[in-house]
């Protein structure tokens, strides 16, 4: 069984909801993304979303484009984070990471050596965002030989045959976009999640998470009650913009401790 | 074996494809659907006729330029006056299509990505055309160049929204004019303004531009007798070119040269040729193209002297066109086209635009290497009216 399996499965037995935090990796600082990797995982987080930076995050609002501006600043390239999936590895061979971001950086380094690498290091699914299942048959079989699990979106506007057709693909888990537009928006609609998942339940037997404009330990506690697991990714990247390279780590620990505490209610 | 692409999935052989974000996907397949519907429909065929005659001033006539090509002393060239269109450039030609359908979607709101502003203005002209609220995404860095451009669309009623982030130019318009899409898919038709993008985008965008090209084969045997040796167009994202060339793919006679934006040279790295710097295949804004990236596939940034050439990325046909060997892609340096740009000033009594003035500086450099019955068909795709900041600031001086 997969690490992602393994975890959702713990989850299930004991009755609890997964926190899926979202950091971009290199941000604030390469140094500080191992740190805060283990951070998360501290405060309570069962799966990692890691950030692969890229120039042209045309699904992310300003919070998480900062976040990559900095990275790239900071010399960060898809190389580097499977470098750090590596280090975070010596020291946490349980809890699932997955690698989020967008096809050129993948592209670029050829699919079969980035689904080779991502098995060396210990990367347990990859998403990437602007690779919809009509685009991903390479993608996908490269990732399947290497027991990668490829993560696939859906969305609000997802039809019932698309539900179907990411139900064949999609392993380790699926991730509902829970509203019409880019990372961080303000617009969270619970009922309309509320209506969507049934129809999502009847074709997708994998765990659901839910994500984007999550921003408080509130929101995140209705979200959980209706899926399997919370997304949070620009609340947690806005934390790192507005923390210092000393307090990082501990104001982030805080945040996800507090969301923890939330979803277990 | 006869031409036909794109594939039904939007293939143009690797290049194309649906690369986009899930929450558009079902918007980009309504496209397609809905374009495909009207298409080969008789009334929306009959409705885009007249605007484009009636509105626009169609068919654009083609001129010898034969003051400049006596001094070039070869090859005649011929210009297709796509800048004699209603505002100034082909960009209007894909607007009014777009807008057509958008209307039979029910859409009451369009947004478009602009670099030089053509675009832009091309939709603010058929949103007020048509009722439409409007809003325009351009870059920062393209606002400061093309200003005339931007002052041009508010005066049509549209809201432009300046574009602060990566290199500010008009690859951060598309990335957050997609931002907005995703965000009102529901309310918005996206009028995208060139021939790239996700399927249908590229074939819909080429379709509606190919009237300039449909207008030159029946046109050129009328003044000359005989179709062109060669058809030239500026690429960016190659809409005009593709517009141009798609009629004369099947016409084996007919040589297809697309120009590409050399910026200070393709060794020195700073230009805004993918096809001729000989760039890697790779994904952005909803197509797989050959694209301008380092070494990690990050997207990097270009130079061109003109806005609406400094793109990284380039259409997927214009990807094929270059496998295949059925056209030819060039580059010419910023130098090289403001000279052609004085040159047809000089010349003809015509300022072009800066992104014309590159197909232009091709022709003007292979004609004196011709015989003076050979022939070449330029795209002259737009005028220079927006770019009087531009080049006056080039000469030194301060209007």
């Amino acid at each position: 069984m997969s690490r992602i399996d393994t975890t959702f499965a713990k989850l299930k037995q004991q009755q609890r909801k997964a926190l899926i935090p979202f950091i971009t990796a290199g941000d604030p600082s390469q140094q500080l993304t191992v740190p805060l990797m283990h951070g998360l995982v501290a405060a309570g987080a069962d799966v990692l979303e890691l950030g692969v930076p890229f120039s042209d995050p045309m699904a992310d609002g300003p919070t998480i484009q900062r976040a990559s501006e900095r990275a790239l600043k900071n010399g960060m390239s898809l190389r580097g984070v499977l470098g750090m999936v590596a280090e975070f590895r010596k020291q946490d061979a349980a809890t699932p990471v997955v690698l989020m971001g967008y096809g050129n950086p993948i592209e670029a380094m050829g699919w079969e050596i980035f689904a080779q690498r991502c098995a060396e290091v210990g990367v347990d699914g990859v998403l990437t965002v602007d690779f919809p299942p009509e685009e991903s048959h390479e993608a996908f079989e490269h990732l399947q030989r290497h027991n990668i699990a490829p993560i696939f979106l859906l969305a609000p506007t997802t039809n019932e045959a698309r539900i179907e057709q990411v139900a064949k693909l999609a392993r380790g888990y699926v991730y509902y976009v829970s509203l019409k537009g880019v990372t961080g928006a303000g617009n969270l609609d619970l009922s309309a999640i509320e209506q969507k998942l049934p129809q999502l339940r009847k074709h997708i037997k994998l765990p659901i998470g839910v994500g984007f404009g999550i921003r408080d330990a509130a929101t995140a506690r209705a979200v959980a009650k209706l899926c399997d697991g919370v997304v949070v990714g620009s609340r947690i990247v806005q934390e790192i913009e507005d923390s210092t390279e000393k307090n990082v780590v501990a104001n982030v620990g805080k945040l996800v401790k507090e969301l923890r505490q939330a979803i277990d209610q | 074996m006869s031409y036909n692409y794109p594939d039904s999935s939007g293939h143009f052989e690797q290049f194309g494809g649906i690369y986009m974000a899930e929450t558009l996907i079902p918007a980009v397949e309504e496209l397609r659907q809905q374009y495909l519907r009207f298409r080969d429909d008789p009334e929306f065929k009959a409705e885009f006729a007249y605007e484009l005659k009636h509105y626009v001033g169609r068919p654009s006539p083609i001129y010898h330029a034969k003051r400049l090509s006596e001094s070039l002393g070869g090859a005649q060239i011929y210009l297709k006056r796509e800048d004699l269109n209603h505002t100034g450039a082909h960009k209007i030609n894909n607007a009014i299509g777009q807008a057509l359908l958008a209307k039979r979607m029910g859409k009451k709101r369009v947004i478009a990505e602009t670099g030089a502003g053509m675009h832009g203005v091309a939709t603010a002209t058929v949103a007020a055309r048509f009722g439409m609220e409007c809003i325009v995404y351009m870059g920062a860095e393209d606002i400061q160049r093309q200003a005339p451009n931007v002052f041009r669309m508010k005066l049509l009623g549209a809201t432009v929204v300046p574009v602060e982030s990566g290199s500010r130019t008009l690859k951060d318009a598309c990335n957050e004019a997609i931002r907005d899409w995703v965000t009102n898919v529901e309310s918005t038709f996206y009028i995208f303004g060139t021939a790239a993008g996700p399927h249908p985008y590229p074939m819909m965008v080429r379709d509606f531009q190919c009237v300039i090209g449909n207008e030159a084969k029946v046109q050129m045997p009328e003044m000359i007798g005989r179709q062109p040796d060669a058809v030239i167009a500026c690429v960016g994202g190659g809409s005009n070119a593709i517009g141009l060339f798609h009629p004369y793919i099947e016409e084996k006679s007919v040589q297809i040269i697309g120009v590409e934006a050399g910026g200070h040279g393709i060794a020195s790295g700073k230009h805004a040729a993918p096809l001729t710097g000989n760039a890697k295949v790779g994904v952005l804004h909803g197509n797989k193209v050959y694209l301008m990236q380092d070494e990690n596939g990050q997207i990097i940034e270009t130079h061109s002297i003109s806005a609406g050439l400094d793109y990284p990325g380039v259409g997927p046909e214009h990807c094929l066109l270059k496998d295949i060997g059925r056209a030819q892609y060039v580059a010419i340096n910023d130098d090289e086209a403001i000279a052609a740009f004085d040159a047809l000033c000089r010349f003809e009594g015509i300022i072009p635009a800066l992104e014309s003035s590159h197909a232009l500086a091709h022709a003007i450099k292979i004609a004196p290497g011709m015989s003076k019955d050979k022939v070449l068909l330029v795209n002259l795709s737009g005028r220079g009216d927006k770019d009087m900041n531009t080049v006056a600031k080039l000469k030194g001086i301060t209007l």
